[in-house]
């Protein structure tokens, strides 16, 4: 990179360096790649991350471990209940907490919610980026329904801070089952309306089919999580494969890429896992409403709570695939260590080896389908 | 008191009444200006006028003052009109538009928003006029003007009616293909001259489409000139009828075909969804117009829009009929010209006359208003093509479709001149087999509205 870099400068070259970012509007917040072109057709695109670090890991060390949970939602704001999550469930195995029955289901019922409205964004930014405007404010509408909900459940729309060592902070309020499943009613329908959209559209199939292909191999070996991976075809799922919370309860499938209407692992296989994986979330937000168990939505925690020197990790499936915090503790009432392993950051290092060939349309394509988040990849 | 009340009673209904007020004086001013003016080419009707001034256009000295000053002026109207018809378009696209995503769209500024365009384009003379370091200063500068001119020429060749028209050439549609040429040299020279990467990706860009489909669209626009056997837009609307299946467009099953390639066509060149790729926003930034802004920026943008408006009028001139009237013949145009010829033009005999050119004044815009849709639709729908696609589409597809269509035309009119009866029998087929295409399509709207649990269309909140 540092080469390119320096080679901004040489005109002398029948390639041109652009700067792709770090003020572009596709590149989904401050990323920048630097972008070495023949005309249309790229021959290297390497992001350059870092614009958006603001040492929220180091902050975990400082604050305390319930006073850490705010500062989670900002590592990933489009999809926070994940990030509260896993955060909440390193500290409970640091903990060697139960959390009760109740609260995991408020979690996976929250979860789910939150994960249909980062696919909405997700998808509604790639139609947005492949140039149908329209598609993206279909999908803002029906995420301003879910956000909705969830303000009614924890009063917060983009950062909730719903997630607590032990549990959940509030239980569903009056009349709000009713209102979900009336809303999930209409979700089921946006979906097949969304399809006739766009996804079936001939242009947005052209644009995607077959484009910035990343093969099972590739995937696996670069780390790429959640849709992303399934997108080539990898069957991995935390919430299927690494149980954790409610999940066991409910029945739903895992979608992968199946080269629907190209090779496997291609931009469009990944955005339909996110369109298949958005009718699964609805079907398990359903199953828990159903088998809803009464109780408390809080284990009995300390309010400073010393767990005893030793290390845990929590592992969620994201929006954005695995999302991973491993916290160290060293007896007192602050984390030793809190780190944070996020799906963007994966995908990013793909970005590199995937863009040779591609035309600047494409990069932007594939940028859209993997769904970075810029605060998720630099914390 | 009571007339004070009665006034803050009043209040919010009065900037309603006022921006309907200027909206409506201004579209029925330009529209009627253009209506009195457009003839005054013609010599006889103004020799008229100047009769009614009491003097002899023979002798009388001033005959060319009255000539020229009627010719700046009728310029001046059509360049307003031109501004006037772009901004409209603006309004009505971003009302479209609104509807369908679901947002409600323009509604401060006026009624439902109907003076932004007139803020928004105050605010653009207003601010600064940047220029790049770097940028080629002259060129930068100049660049708006290529594309204002390629935009502005095409109203003198741009019918409004049945003699309403600037000028009449007999090339007058190979003219127009030759002025909106221009607009891709100051795209170029803009993109070129700003110094900025993604400038030069639009500038190269556009130069790259904008040159291919015209190709295609020559060729598609040979099929209703082989038709009508003239190149003159108001020989080639009176060839046609008021009725639809008298258009070209369905009176030969390759100028339906010839229709769609050549509206393929222009939106490409208008640099129209799906082939925004000059300017796409989420490609390369904004593409030629990145580096502008102010009133420059305001030229560009009044060119993109007014385009709209060009590019359905001229596919409402070739295919769709231009102005004719339903059931109004030319011989019954012939007649009213010559009564109110022999009236002075200007007295009470005349007004059949006037009558008849404001009809079709009004059939002409409607169907153009008609096409806008359409294209404004398709905007707010498909998502952007790539360059490589945009290419195979013309040359693989557009432009052999194209020399086809030439080639099968010309046998068509030999096997028409031979057959009496074949155009009006296509007429009828395909005008009835487009009205079954329609009626499926709008009852396929209507399950995909019910499927989503019956959201009634809401006409409402305009």
């Amino acid at each position: 990179m540092d080469k390119l870099i320096l080679r901004r400068v040489d005109q002398n070259s029948e390639e041109m360096i652009l700067n792709f970012g770090p003020q572009h509007p596709s590149t989904h917040g401050v990323i920048n790649f630097l972008v070495q072109t023949d005309g249309e057709v790229i021959r290297t695109a390497v992001p350059d991350v870092g614009y958006l670090h603001r040492g929220i890991e180091k902050i975990g060390e400082i604050v305390g471990y319930p006073g850490f949970m705010p500062y989670t939602d900002r590592i990933d704001y489009v999809a926070a209940m994940f990030a509260n999550e896993g955060y909440a469930i390193a500290c409970e195995r640091l903990l060697k907490l139960e959390v009760p029955q109740r609260a995991q289901w408020l979690r996976a019922i929250s979860g789910e919610l939150c994960r249909i409205a980062s696919h909405l964004v997700s998808v509604g930014t790639m139609t947005m980026d492949i140039g149908a405007v329209t598609p993206m404010l279909h999908g803002i509408r029906e995420r301003e329904s879910i956000n909705d909900l969830i303000e009614e459940l924890c009063g917060a729309r983009l950062t909730y801070n719903y997630h607590r060592i032990g549990g959940v902070a509030f239980d569903l309020p009056e009349g709000w089952r009713d209102k979900a499943l009336k809303f999930l009613d209409h979700f089921d329908t946006f979906l097949k309306e969304f399809d006739r959209l766009i996804t079936f559209n001939e242009i947005y199939v052209k644009r995607l089919a077959n484009v910035a292909v990343i093969s099972r191999e590739h995937a696996i070996d670069y780390g790429l999580a959640g849709p992303n991976l399934r997108g080539s075809g990898v069957e991995w799922d935390i919430r299927r494969d690494l149980p954790y919370g409610a999940y066991p309860n409910f029945k739903f499938d895992v979608p992968v890429g199946k080269g629907f209407v190209g090779t496997v692992g291609d931009c469009f296989d990944r955005y339909f896992c996110r369109m298949l994986e958005m009718g699964e979330s609805s079907k398990i937000v359903r199953q828990a409403l159903e088998s809803m168990p009464d109780g408390e939505i809080m284990a009995k925690v300390p309010r400073k709570p010393k767990p005893e020197a030793g290390e845990a990790s929590g592992r969620v499936e994201s929006a954005r695939g695995e999302m991973a915090y491993y916290v160290v503790s060293d007896g007192t009432d602050k984390a030793y260590r809190v780190r944070a392993r996020t799906g963007s950051f994966m995908a990013m290092g793909v970005c590199e080896d995937g863009s040779p060939g591609l035309m600047i349309a494409d990069l932007v394509a594939l940028i859209a389908s993997l769904d970075v988040v810029a605060p998720e990849i630099d914390r | 008191m009571a007339s004070l009340s009665q006034a803050a009673k009043l209040k919010p209904r009065s900037p309603v009444v006022l921006t309907l007020a200027i909206v409506f004086a201004l579209v029925i001013g330009l529209f009627g200006a253009i209506l009195l003016l457009s003839p005054a080419t013609k010599p006889e009707i103004m020799d008229g006028f100047i009769r009614k001034l009491g003097h002899d256009p023979a002798t009388w000295s001033g005959t060319y003052l009255v000539y020229g000053a009627g010719l700046a002026l009728l310029a001046v109207i059509l360049l307003t009109f031109g501004a006037i018809a772009s901004s409209l378009t603006i309004w009505w696209e971003l009302r479209v538009s609104a509807r369908i995503q679901s947002r409600i769209g323009l509604n401060r500024t006026g009624a439902a928003g109907l003076l932004q365009w007139l803020a928004d384009a105050v605010k653009l003379i207003f601010k600064e006029d940047l220029i790049p370091d770097d940028a080629d200063k002259p060129l930068f500068r100049s660049a708006p003007y290529y594309v204002l001119a390629g935009f502005t020429l095409t109203f003198v060749a741009l019918p409004f009616g049945e003699s309403l028209i600037a000028a009449d050439l007999n090339v007058g549609i190979f003219y127009l293909t030759s002025v909106t040429a221009l607009v891709v040299v100051g795209i170029l020279v803009a993109g070129w001259s700003s110094n900025s990467k993604w400038a030069l990706f639009g500038g190269v860009r556009s130069a790259a489409q904008v040159v291919s489909y015209e190709i295609p669209a020559g060729l598609a626009i040979m099929v209703p000139i082989l038709m009508a056997g003239t190149l003159s837009m108001q020989g080639i609307i009176r060839e046609q009828g008021g009725w639809p299946w008298q258009w070209f467009l369905f009176r030969n099953p390759a100028a339906l075909a010839a229709f769609v390639v050549f509206f393929i066509s222009q939106l490409a060149e208008g640099n129209r969804t799906p082939f925004d790729l000059p300017e796409g926003e989420s490609e390369i930034v904004a593409g030629y117009l990145a580096e502008y802004s102010g009133f420059r920026f305001a030229i560009y943008f009044l060119v993109e829009f007014g385009n709209v408006w060009v590019m359905s009028a001229i596919s409402t001139a070739l295919f769709l009929g231009g102005w004719q009237i339903p059931g109004v013949s030319a011989q019954d145009f012939a007649d009213k010209a010559a009564a109110a010829s022999a009236a002075g033009w200007f007295g009470v005999e005349a007004l059949p006359w006037w009558g008849l050119q404001a009809l079709s004044m009004l059939v002409f815009t409607l169907k153009t208003l008609l096409v806008m849709n359409v294209v404004i639709w398709i905007r707010w729908t498909l998502p952007r093509i790539r360059i490589d696609q945009m290419m195979n589409l013309c040359w693989k597809y557009l432009v052999p479709a194209g020399f086809v269509l030439f080639v099968f035309t010309l046998l068509w009119q030999i096997a028409a001149d031979r057959l009496r009866g074949l155009e009006d029998t296509t007429g009828y087929v395909l005008f009835g087999a487009f009205v079954v295409g329609l009626a499926l399509f709008t009852r396929q709207t209507l399950k995909n509205i019910r499927l989503v649990h019956g959201d009634r269309i809401d006409l409402t909140n305009w």
